[in-house]
């Protein structure tokens, strides 16, 4: 047993309104140079829908992910290591600027700077690469709130099966809800397999995935290994660019700046240990929808002594055990198992997990002329009304729909015995013995996704260095520098001094 | 084998044949060396083969390996025509005749493949806006360089080998080549050689000084260790200890390294 730390997310998608305050705080602070205009290291998207980029759900297409050969072992669905090398002079499954959206600005200086004139002066949108003016056709999140669902929205990748035929997107008989997505820092992460350089690494201590910049040759083999396409080619440096789960923050003990600013404080960060010398045989489980069970698996219980011994033995200090045994993530992934990764087909384990949305099934109810708030009625709901139910195994479960509804019907357990004991009714506790709750842990399960206060979602132990006030420095400059203005200027980033001085020796 | 030459050429050799097939060599390939030393050390960040397939894939998609292979092919030949001496393949059984007919069906595949294929990407490079918008000082240096001493190497093979009588480089460029490698540079070897193989030796002298301050430092960065590493790559954080202390005591250690 090798035990190492992951600092993993959790999303309530209950919860998400879809504001996108996640990811333009996270823009504003990552990805708001030249070169990664069109990048959201986090984006929201709406479910049903194409997504971003357009189908990169659709693996057929892009080659995302593992899958298993013939013989059933783990390989990448872009090919192998000869094939890879052979198509770094052209990548034959990158998507192209199209595929995500072609990124603009305005006119801004015509709003104070046009001459007096008898019109209101406008600004007009101009394509940042091309500098000419250019029509908006798609954005990141073109489809917001099914905005264009009728047209667009028979184009999501989840939509395949045969019950797909009878999703409607006609306004009174549709399912929304937000799904925000940022890099899952897997624990298989094909990404950094199909990086040909070695410049992509996870981290031992915390398990974030990262692009060593100096080490990128731009062969773009990243991109197109990602099934979630969660690395970015920055086209002024020709370097693979993604989501850094925040590191400097994560490593000052903070949380990321998307969980940090989400208004509906649907996001809880915490620490999973995990047996690395695993994680290859669970990626490798032959059939796709033991993929959930088999990456439980790989997950270890922090209160086991043995587990803690054997962390110890592996460098791992006394107050990262003392945060993984508050971690709210283990609390929802292991404990509750009401948390689920978002495709687990795609073979890489990934490490952001999503309490699936009750919302779908509740509207179905409502729209059946049923009591949302009737138990009896959402359970009849979760069981007959395939259609939501599908939809949401496709994305969390590899189709298999026992596993959401089993979900689904906890939450609803709990909603109606947390309604009922609020109102002082007489609380039923059937329901709740139903889906395997006791009242305590029923009690506990709500405090978590209701009332959790700030300290109680994010428990992130500091990064393990006495020189902790310099990892929260911001001092030096990141080596980003825009291409492209006249007078290049460097970007200041939250990088910490350590990282470049005291690197001499690259493990 | 080459000694009457050296002797009775070194005599003749004019300054301005010292300075161009001598002097001007040396200072390139001074630049090749102490340029890719600074450039490695100092710029490991801008040391990319700066993709734009994002940007555009049409063209790319068919220029770039065209170009890519054919180079590979093209090196190859220059390999084997410059640094083999004609009396090594004349060993081996190759008769001159056998040599050059084979050299010139291969070669001309390659140019052909080499030359389309840069086209392509001038092209692009060229006529796609946001490719061209994209094109930075160094890229401006390169292309034209880069296609002058591709089409120089091209009409010099095609006006005198495949069209003309045919012209034994190998008893006059190639030896100069030599020369300069073993340092015992032989200007008057290459004095005398038609006009488009001067061009083409000088050009690509100057693509040599010119390599590590442009996109070609990525041709030292291929990729071929990844055939044999492992998938996954772990790393430590920068800044930590490489390997963790084994805790013996696990409560006290851990307070210990904390204080490490």
């Amino acid at each position: 047993m090798r035990v190492l730390a992951q600092v993993a997310m959790v999303m309530n998608l209950d919860k998400c309104i879809g504001c996108h305050t996640c990811s333009v705080t996270c823009k504003q602070t990552w990805s708001n140079r030249t070169g990664v205009e069109y990048a959201w290291f986090n984006n929201v998207e709406t479910k049903p829908g194409v997504g971003y980029p357009r189908r990169y759900e659709d693996q057929q297409r892009w080659k995302g992910g593992w899958m298993l050969d013939k013989r059933g072992r783990l390989v990448l669905r872009s090919g192998g290591r000869v094939k890879r090398l052979l198509s770094l002079f052209a990548n034959p499954d990158l998507p192209s600027i199209e595929d995500y959206y072609e990124p603009v600005t305005y006119d801004y200086d015509n709003l104070v700077g046009a001459p007096a004139g008898p019109d209101i002066p406008v600004a007009r949108p101009r394509s940042v690469l091309t500098g000419r003016p250019t029509a908006i056709t798609w954005g990141a999140n073109w489809e917001d709130g099914l905005g264009g669902a009728p047209e667009h929205a028979g184009g999501d990748p989840n939509l395949s099966g045969e019950w797909a035929r009878k999703v409607k997107f006609e306004f009174e008989q549709t399912f929304l809800f937000h799904l925000p997505r940022l890099c899952e820092h897997c624990l298989n992460p094909a990404c950094v397999s199909a990086c040909p350089s070695g410049a992509m690494y996870k981290r031992t201590e915390d398990g974030i995935v990262l692009v060593d910049q100096d080490r990128c040759r731009g062969w773009r083999m990243c991109v197109t290994a990602c099934p979630y396409k969660k690395v970015y080619v920055n086209h002024a440096t020709g370097k693979a660019e993604k989501c850094t789960f925040c590191f400097p923050r994560i490593e000052a003990g903070q949380p990321t700046v998307c969980s940090e600013t989400c208004v509906g404080r649907l996001r809880y960060l915490g620490l999973l240990l995990y047996d690395a010398d695993r994680v290859g045989e669970a990626a490798a489980t032959a059939d796709e929808q033991d993929l959930l069970d088999a990456q439980r698996g790989v997950f270890l219980d922090p209160n086991d002594p043995e587990v803690a011994a054997a962390a110890r033995e592996s460098g791992i200090p006394e107050d990262w055990l003392a945060a993984a045994r508050r971690s709210p993530v283990y609390d929802l992934v292991c404990r509750y198992k009401v948390a689920l990764p978002l495709h687990p087909e795609y073979r890489t384990l990934p490490m952001v997990w999503y309490v699936p949305p009750l919302s779908p099934v509740l509207d179905a109810v409502t729209g059946a002329g049923g009591d949302q708030n009737d138990p009896d009625h959402v359970f009849a709901a979760v069981t007959r009304l395939r259609i939501p139910l599908e939809y949401l195994a496709e994305l969390f479960t590899a189709g298999d729909t026992d596993v959401v509804a089993g979900v689904l019907m906890k939450l609803t357990a709990l909603r109606s015995h947390m309604r009922s004991s609020t109102l002082g009714e007489e609380a039923d506790e059937s329901a709740l013995a139903a889906v395997g709750l006791t009242a305590g842990e029923a009690e506990d399960l709500h405090r978590l996704l209701a009332v959790a206060k700030y300290a109680d979602r994010y428990v992130v132990p500091a990064a393990h260095k006495e020189d902790a006030a310099a990892l929260s420095a911001i001092e030096n400059r990141c080596p980003v520098e825009t291409t492209g203005d006249p007078q290049p200027r460097k970007v200041m980033l939250g990088i910490p001094t350590l990282r470049r001085a005291s690197d001499g020796g690259r493990a | 084998m080459n000694a009457p030459l050296t002797l009775s050429a070194t005599a003749t050799a004019s300054s301005t044949d010292l300075l161009l097939w001598t002097a001007f060599p040396y200072i390139c390939l001074a630049v090749f060396v102490v340029g890719h030393v600074w450039r490695y050390r100092q710029d490991q960040f801008g040391w990319t083969s700066r993709t734009s397939q994002l940007l555009e894939h049409r063209w790319l998609r068919w220029g770039s390996p065209l170009f890519h292979l054919g180079a590979f092919a093209v090196i190859a030949g220059h390999v084997v025509g410059l640094a083999v001496p004609a009396t090594w393949t004349e060993a081996a059984g190759i008769s001159e005749h056998a040599y050059h007919t084979a050299a010139v069906a291969l070669g001309s595949v390659a140019g052909v493949a080499m030359v389309t294929g840069l086209g392509m990407l001038c092209a692009r490079r060229l006529l796609a806006r946001r490719i061209r918008l994209t094109t930075d000082r160094s890229d401006k240096l390169l292309f034209p360089l880069l296609s002058l001493t591709v089409l120089l190497g091209f009409s010099a093979t095609a006006v005198h080998n495949v069209f003309g009588g045919g012209y034994d480089y190998r008893e006059t460029v190639s030896v100069w080549f030599r020369g300069v490698f073993t340092l015992h540079p032989q200007p008057e070897a290459i004095s005398g050689a038609p006009l488009l193989f001067q061009l083409h030796a000088l050009s690509a002298c100057l693509l040599f000084a010119a390599w590590p301050f442009t996109r070609l430092v990525h041709v030292w960065s291929a990729p071929v260790g990844y055939l044999v590493r492992p998938y996954l790559v772990y790393r430590r954080r920068a800044g930590t200890p490489p390997v963790p202390k084994p805790a013996v005591g696990a409560g006290s250690s851990s307070g210990s390294r904390r204080a490490a």
